[in-house]
């Protein structure tokens, strides 16, 4: 499994299209028309000495629910590192979502501080957390979230139409296969082309961080790995950080670190040696 | 309580907004109903216990003169069954405070009181008492106009002395319910008044003694009304008639009963307009609500509920959503109705009003909400009966989108995207849009009919009959018919720049079987100060001979141009002649026949005789002329058109401030009704679609932008569509209300349209704002988590 490893320092790594597919797996994927490379992938230092992206410390949230206190969060400290993809996994209500509207500027912790590089999120208003979020997040929804009147790309521009330096939005397409599509409206496409459509959307505005929540939840199994595969050539072409939220174990050995929440607590830590190609998981 | 009633009831507590536009909707559907619909029976029902109870004449008839003695061949007339003989006398007056002429109308009355036909109701004071010939009974308006009471004192013309009276009472009578001078449009009613007087006072005076002037009668059950009228204007032939006529033309009765009718007209006309609202906002907000609770409806039907409870049960929901507005509306419509009647009651006197809470009329408002909600209610209900459960266990598939009009007209890369999404939501559901479209389109045009029946018809009467028909300062007319030289000496009194006499003489105008009474009127061929003039201001030159007769005129008696018809004089030699009717004019006011004013001499066989004139006054000198013109006997009425016309607009104001208040809220009741659902629909069908762009980054402003950009573009066509629409219904008005008495011009103001944008737009604007505040509470996390 050592043609898709990513490896700190690597400079130009193999392009989707290229990787092999190894025999003997159960049910690969077919595989996806990819373009070559079509960008120029940031350096990437070791991990561990770059300034993190988010630094998460302490962080509680508590939220009333009638005459209840539920503790989704409780006192969690975190870190996330430049170009990292990091899947966050647990069962339902463990806490992974609320972290993720946390750090994706949904949501503001009832106490801790959450800093996105020397930013502090947790003391800004609505407004703030709108551009924060319109500037540096690229999010993806379990159930795509399309706008049904608007094509693919359409969908697309939506998002690009309101960015500083977006990449084309043909561009994006191209980035998750699907630009043979981009016409098309979102009752004409699959869930799996839903959901790739909506990964181009995230990334099209070029975010510094992609956030996925359950992103292969409302998908089959094949047409899920060729959604992880997208999300994967996101974070190793463009260096985006990026947050995969799951309950779904298989998918934490594509990650470079996976941190395992239980009771609103991150329970551990586990850095991959080796991170597993999307195609290569198995569930 | 059955739980599927008690989901009922949570349902409509969760739509509150949008059940409490609908329940202001219908509130004014019912309550203009239950107004309009009492206030026209309240007038009715006055109007008949009135006449009933004081003896409203059912056929009149003026002449010159007659001797007691014809009375008694009146009586013996079949068919008739009381008749009363009165001495009725023109005068002027000179009423304290006021420094024109005022003119009065003398009617004698028993000296002994006695139960009589057009009986008096004594408002205050008392009746006069034998003996005594200066005092008089003075009627209800002309006393409130004027603050005179009983012990006042007005002085008259009376056989050419001026004469001090006592005034004794006020009253009201059957045959001045509203107090207007014939041939006038609007009541002035501080120069022109109603006096009663005892006969052996008034009748010497102008040489009435043992004679009468005036008949009124009553009529036996089964009497032929036209026979009666036949055979009085045959007996009166020889003392002078003036011709017969019954109720209908009896002109305090011709203008109640014409208000009326035109109140049952209008009581239709809005109330249908919000029932028409109601039936759309019933059926947007209802098919949202199924198309929500799919998976509701599936689970009852599940479990065993069968189509009939289900489709009952959103029906009862309509029903419910109604309810409110239904007992709203009945008791603001009581109260308005009441107001409005009170309104009338300055403009119609009786001595009781009948305002009365009619279970017919609250009942019909109950069934015909009910109506309009199930009307609405039914193609929802229809498509929850209709549901498969195992379909409909499933989620709504997602809402199919395509290629629209923008694109296939090539533009649509110019188009931003946030503005196409909110064109291709108004184009997958143009049946909706078009509702939306329709329903914001009826405020609007019940703001433009409502401007153009309560400002622009009057505005242009007004217009047209002020400033361009009547352009005179003063008229006068005189007792008698005067010779050429009345001309030299009116240009003599004081301030006098132009005299134009004028000729009017009654006659009946004969064609085939057709049969009608008119003053003819002889005007000068190049009188400037009386124009002729059609609704559309075009000045029309009368023809050198023959007869110019307005449209109206012609048409009652089937009569074309170039045919001739025959004129029967009332009045002198009383001649009979057959002239051709050379055009036809077509005038707002009334019906008028006109001649030249040497031919009409001629016809009379006379010299330059006239019985008026028209006046061109420096206004300067204005008091001195009034004064002069009091001291003249052989004026017997002094008309100013522009203290008319501010007295009626002093009048009117009151009740147009009302009316357009209450208009304008209506109006607005229902832009806002139609534009709020809109949204919230639009909310509901698309929250989570801009909930999902505030997570990708997009601020409240902008979805506020995508999701309100629907509700300005369907407003914006709605509001051209209400001008249109409005002008169409003015235009069907103006079909409908094509009376004797009037025609109204179908001429819609600029201003009108302006304040109907404005209003309109205003509305939008503020439901749109409610909406937007909404946005507030999108739940930003919960999108990410659930499936729509």
């Amino acid at each position: 499994m050592g043609h898709n490893q990513q490896s700190a320092g690597t400079t130009a790594p193999p392009t989707l299209a290229s990787a092999p597919t190894p025999g003997g797996r159960r049910q690969s994927p077919a595989p996806i028309p990819l373009p070559p490379a079509i960008t120029t992938t940031p350096a990437k230092k070791n991990l561990e000495q770059a300034a993190p992206v988010f630094v998460a410390r302490g962080i509680s949230k508590i939220y009333q629910m009638g005459d209840i206190q539920v503790h989704a969060l409780t006192a969690v400290d975190l870190e996330l590192y430049d170009g990292e993809l990091v899947v966050l996994l647990g069962a339902s209500g463990s806490g992974k979502s609320t972290l993720l509207n946390i750090l994706g500027g949904l949501d503001v912790p009832t106490s801790g501080e959450v800093y996105y590089r020397d930013h502090n999120l947790t003391v800004d208003d609505d407004a703030e957390l709108t551009r924060y979020r319109r500037e540096h997040v690229g999010f993806v929804f379990q159930f795509y979230n399309l706008i049904p009147s608007l094509t693919a790309l359409e969908n697309v521009e939506l998002v690009t139409d309101i960015a500083e330096h977006p990449m084309r939005p043909e561009e994006a397409l191209q980035l998750v296969g699907l630009e043979e599509r981009m016409d098309h409206f979102p009752s004409q496409l699959s869930g799996g082309e839903q959901q790739r459509v909506a990964i181009a959307r995230a990334v099209a505005k070029r975010p510094e961080v992609l956030l996925c929540d359950e992103p292969t939840g409302a998908l089959d199994y094949t047409t899920g790995k060729l959604v992880l595969n997208a999300i994967e050539r996101v974070n190793r072409e463009l260096g985006t950080t990026t947050a995969i939220i799951t309950h779904n174990a298989a998918i934490a050995d594509m990650a470079d670190r996976v941190l395992r929440m239980r009771s609103g607590r991150i329970a551990e830590v586990h850095r991959n040696a080796k991170k597993s190609s999307p195609e290569n998981l198995v569930w | 309580m059955a739980t599927l009633d008690r989901k009922l009831i949570r349902d409509v507590v969760h739509l509150r907004g949008q059940v409490i536009a609908i329940t202001l909707v219908v509130a004014c559907g019912v309550a203009s109903f239950v107004a309009m619909r009492c206030t026209y029976k309240a007038l009715l029902a006055s109007q008949a216990t009135y006449y009933a109870n004081y003896r409203f004449a059912d056929v009149f008839a003026q002449l010159k003169r007659a001797p007691d003695s014809i009375a008694a061949r009146v009586n013996e007339i079949p068919g008739v069954s009381q008749a009363e003989f009165r001495v009725v006398a023109d005068v002027t007056l000179d009423v304290p405070g006021l420094n024109e002429p005022a003119q009065g109308r003398i009617i004698s009355i028993p000296e002994q009181r006695r139960p009589m036909l057009n009986d008096l109701f004594l408002r205050e004071g008392r009746y006069v008492e034998a003996g005594r010939r200066d005092e008089v009974i003075i009627s209800g308006a002309f006393a409130t106009a004027n603050k005179l009471t009983p012990g006042s004192t007005l002085s008259a013309v009376i056989n050419g002395k001026w004469q001090k009276l006592q005034i004794v009472g006020v009253a009201l009578s059957p045959e001045y319910v509203y107090e207007i001078k014939s041939g006038e449009m609007f009541p002035d009613n501080r120069r022109s008044g109603v006096l009663w007087m005892s006969r052996e006072a008034l009748a010497p005076a102008f040489d009435m003694k043992g004679a009468f002037n005036d008949v009124a009668l009553t009529l036996a059950p089964g009497a032929v009304e036209a026979d009666v009228i036949q055979r009085l204007d045959d007996l009166l032939s020889r003392y002078g008639r003036l011709g017969a006529y019954n109720r209908a033309d009896q002109i305090s009765n011709h203008f109640l009963s014409n208000e009326i009718a035109e109140l049952q007209v209008t009581g239709a006309f809005i109330p249908a307009i919000f029932l028409a609202t109601t039936a759309f906002l019933i059926h947007l907000v209802l098919s949202r609500m199924v198309a929500t609770q799919r998976q509701e409806i599936a689970v009852l039907k599940a479990f065993g509920y069968g189509n009939y409870s289900i489709g009952f049960h959103y029906l009862k929901l309509a029903f419910l959503v109604v309810l409110g507005g239904i007992a709203l509306g009945i008791g603001v419509g009581w109260y308005f109705g009441l107001k409005i009647t009170e309104l009338y009651m300055e403009f119609f006197r009786f001595p009781v009003l009948r305002y009365e809470a009619d279970t017919i009329v609250i009942v019909s408002a109950i069934l015909i909400s009910l109506g309009a909600a199930s009307l609405g209610a039914l193609a929802a209900v229809s498509r929850a009966v209709s549901l498969p459960p195992a379909d409909a266990m499933r989620p709504e598939p997602p809402a199919r989108f395509r290629s629209g009009f923008i694109e296939r007209l090539g533009f649509h890369r110019l188009v931003p995207t946030s503005v196409r999404i909110i064109l291709r939501n108004l184009e997958r559901r143009p049946g909706k849009a078009m509702i939306s479209i329709f329903g914001i389109s009826l405020a609007v045009g019940l703001l433009v009919v409502g401007f153009f029946l309560y400002f622009d018809t009057i505005g242009r009467i007004i217009e047209v009959q002020f400033y361009q028909v009547q352009r005179e300062d003063v008229s006068v007319a005189f007792h008698e018919p005067r010779p050429a030289g009345v001309k030299y000496d009116l240009a003599h009194l004081p301030g006098v720049i132009r005299v134009e006499p004028y000729r009017a003489v009654p006659a009946e105008l004969r064609f085939q079987h057709r049969t009608r009474r008119i003053a003819l009127l002889g005007l000068e061929s190049a009188a400037d100060l009386r124009r002729i003039v059609t609704k559309d201001s075009q000045s029309v030159k009368l023809p050198p001979d023959g007869l110019l007769l307005t449209t109206q005129l012609a048409e009652i008696l089937g009569v074309e141009s170039g045919q001739s018809i025959t004129v029967e004089v009332l009045e002198g030699a009383r001649p009979v002649r057959k002239v051709a009717v050379m055009g036809t004019v077509a005038e707002l006011i009334g019906l008028s026949a006109y001649m030249d004013l040497r031919a009409l001499n001629r016809l009379m066989e006379e010299g330059q005789s006239s019985s008026g004139a028209f006046l061109m006054v420096d206004s300067l000198r204005i008091p001195e002329l009034y004064a002069q013109l009091k001291q003249t006997p052989a004026v017997s009425a002094v008309s100013i058109p522009e203290v008319a016309l501010a007295s009626f607009n002093q009048t009117i104001a009151r009740t147009m401030n009302v009316s357009t208040a209450i208009l304008i809220g209506f109006a607005v009741i229902i832009a806002f009704g139609m534009v709020y659902n809109g949204a919230r629909i639009a909310l509901s069908e698309r929250g989570h679609e801009l909930a999902s762009l505030r997570v990708l980054g997009f601020t409240r402003g902008e979805i506020g932008f995508m999701l309100l950009g629907e509700q300005a573009i369907l407003t914006s066509i709605a509001i051209p569509v209400g001008f249109a629409l409005g002008y169409g219904i003015a235009g069907l008005i103006t079909v409908a209300i094509d009376t004797e008495l009037i025609r109204f011009p179908l001429f819609i103001s600029a201003r009108s349209y302006v304040v109907a944008f404005l209003v309109i737009a205003a509305s939008a604007f503020l439901s749109g704002f409610l909406v937007r505040w909404r946005l507030r509470r999108l739940d930003l996390v919960a999108v990410l988590k659930t499936r729509e």
